[in-house]
């Protein structure tokens, strides 16, 4: 009701005691083409839908390698994420320098997940309008983690950001109790179908527009003999073995209602139409 | 005075410097590069360990040997792959032979006034399609014959995956060269390259012509006898060697066959490989 009042600053709450700057700034994050990222015993594994502003122009790179064991997917403000990356690779830099050891994934989120904080409390700062899902390996095992401008962050099991997300977790929700033994094959063809599930009505997942992250052992259809389950990221021509994995689609479900109010609506009203997949400048 | 008397004023002061022995040698071949170094440590007359490396895989491709003071050559090594690390993150590749040379070039001079006490050689494989300049006194020998052997030199525009010595001092002045001689034993073993590698006061049998490049079995038996001949008369060289050997792609690794104790460090059988020969040397 009150909204406009009580929204101009970040250090100002509202009466429901909100933060509505760094609510919008979870927006930003939800007009990001969506991301999906699982793990099983042995692996974890980002996927991600790659936009492109047309025909001529080239997709938006949705995932960066943060060190041999790290790395993430990101949805919203590509400025911003790039910052926020580097900041990591610095972290895991100086934590290897320091301390003889790859850094603790837990530690690494932390410290963006601090830095995000700041921007949420310091009058004249803006929130970062970016989400992460970050996958990493240590000693415990493999690890999905989800950042977001709030400056909050939660281990999950699986997870999905981004435009339609809802429908991915969905699917993520019904399946996941399987994932723990999957094959990394498996787990991967889960990914995809939850991925699928974000996609509107006459698009389908290509070689072109999908990226998987993995971390966690070599799989059957990787020829390349990494370093003990580096991270790596799959791009092109290597991904179409797994493209070809997945069940044909079903006939499309019901659309799945935005739950929450002040919502901008991950789905596209009728009045949006064709532009609604056209981003803003900033965002991708 | 030490005796206790008190004939001229004394000034203690803190050295930041100290001397830590041990010899590093490294040979250019036309499609590999081979890069040793002695494992002894020492401070004067006393030895601080039988086993510390001098010789450090950067990439795929490049090998650093540093000599001199060796807490500034090791922690060099590691600020050059920190460096590494970021090129791989803003280019997804491996920074190409004759960068990171420029790049270690600009590190030491940064410390231009109060200097890294490191004498680095840095070898390994070129790119594919670069022209292989060499330094004058190998010119020399090359424009002294008309020979087919002379493809691999300066003349040709793509000398694919050539092998390539570079080597500097502690402020970085630098410069590529068929071989290079450093450390404690270096009066020794720099002459014998000298003639053995560039074959200078030999004269070879009428109607023949010295070889442009050397097979990979002589080069390591040149290696071998360096380090041998070094440690009979120098005090400080000796315990250990270490020898990296570094392959063109497509090179083939019989030669390498015959040799106990080889330990191969390349991940891809398809790329560049790089092995390391490790050999003990006289404890006295």
């Amino acid at each position: 009701m009150f909204r406009n009042t009580y929204d101009s600053d970040n250090v100002v709450f509202s009466p429901q005691g909100r933060l509505h700057q760094v609510e919008y700034a979870s927006e930003a994050v939800k007009q990001g083409s969506a991301v999906v990222g699982l793990r099983s015993k042995t692996h974890s594994i980002l996927l991600a839908l790659k936009r492109s502003l047309g025909e001529l122009a080239a997709y938006q790179q949705k995932m960066h390698r943060i060190d041999d064991h790290v790395g993430i997917a990101i949805a919203g403000l590509t400025s911003d994420a790039r910052v926020l990356s580097n900041f990591m690779r610095q972290q895991a830099m100086g934590s290897r320098m320091q301390f003889n050891r790859p850094i603790p994934v837990n530690r690494l989120v932390s410290s963006i997940a601090d830095k995000a904080q700041v921007n949420t409390q310091e009058y004249g700062r803006r929130p970062y309008g970016v989400g992460f899902l970050v996958i990493g390996q240590d000693k415990n095992g493999p690890h999905l983690y989800e950042f977001s401008p709030s400056g909050n962050s939660y281990e999950y099991y699986a997870m999905s950001i981004g435009a339609r997300s809802q429908s991915a977790k969905t699917y993520l929700e019904k399946h996941y109790e399987s994932f723990v033994d999957c094959t990394l094959e498996d787990l991967i063809r889960h990914g995809l179908h939850a991925l699928r599930e974000t996609l509107q009505q006459d698009k389908e997942l290509t070689i072109n527009n999908t990226t998987i992250g993995i971390v966690g052992p070599v799989g059957a259809h990787e020829n390349q003999l990494l370093a003990e389950g580096s991270f790596r990221i799959l791009e092109g021509e290597p991904i179409q073995v797994y493209l070809n994995t997945m069940q044909p689609k079903r006939a499309p479900e019901e659309p799945v209602v935005p739950a929450q109010t002040d919502n901008v609506g991950e789905e596209e009203g009728p009045t949006h139409g064709a532009t609604a997949d056209e981003d803003v400048q900033m965002g991708e | 005075m030490p005796d206790g008397s008190y004939e001229r004023p004394q000034q203690r002061q803190f050295n930041p410097y100290s001397e830590n022995g041990g010899t590093i040698l490294a040979i250019a071949g036309a499609d590999f590069s081979v890069i040793a170094g002695d494992t002894r440590q020492s401070e004067g007359y006393s030895i601080q360990t039988r086993y510390a490396p001098k010789v450090f895989r950067l990439t795929e491709r490049a090998v650093l040997a540093v000599n001199g003071f060796a807490a500034d050559g090791n922690m060099f090594v590691k600020k050059v792959k920190q460096r590494l690390e970021w090129y791989r993150h803003a280019h997804a590749k491996d920074m190409p032979l004759r960068a990171i040379a420029r790049l270690i070039q600009t590190m030491l001079y940064a410390q231009r006034f109060f200097p890294y006490y490191v004498y680095n050689i840095l070898g390994g494989i070129e790119e594919d399609g670069t022209p292989s300049h060499v330094s004058h006194t190998a010119l020399v020998r090359a424009h002294a014959r008309a020979h087919a052997h002379a493809r691999a030199l300066t003349h040709s525009a793509s000398a694919l995956g050539t092998g390539a010595v570079y080597s500097f001092d502690p402020v970085g002045s630098y410069e590529r060269e068929a071989c290079r001689a450093a450390g404690a034993a270096q009066s020794l073993v720099q002459p014998f390259l000298d003639n053995q590698i560039y074959f200078k006061n030999q004269t070879p049998a009428p109607g023949t012509n010295h070889p442009t490049h050397l097979p990979l079995p002589d080069v390591l038996s040149i290696v071998i006898d360096s380090f041998t001949s070094a440690t009979e008369r120098h005090i400080e060289v000796g315990d250990g060697l270490e020898i990296y050997v570094v392959l063109a792609k497509g090179r083939s690794t019989q030669e390498l066959a015959s040799i106990g104790g080889l330990q191969e460090l390349s991940t891809r059988a398809e790329g560049d490989r790089m092995f390391v020969i490790r050999r003990d040397l006289k404890k006295d």
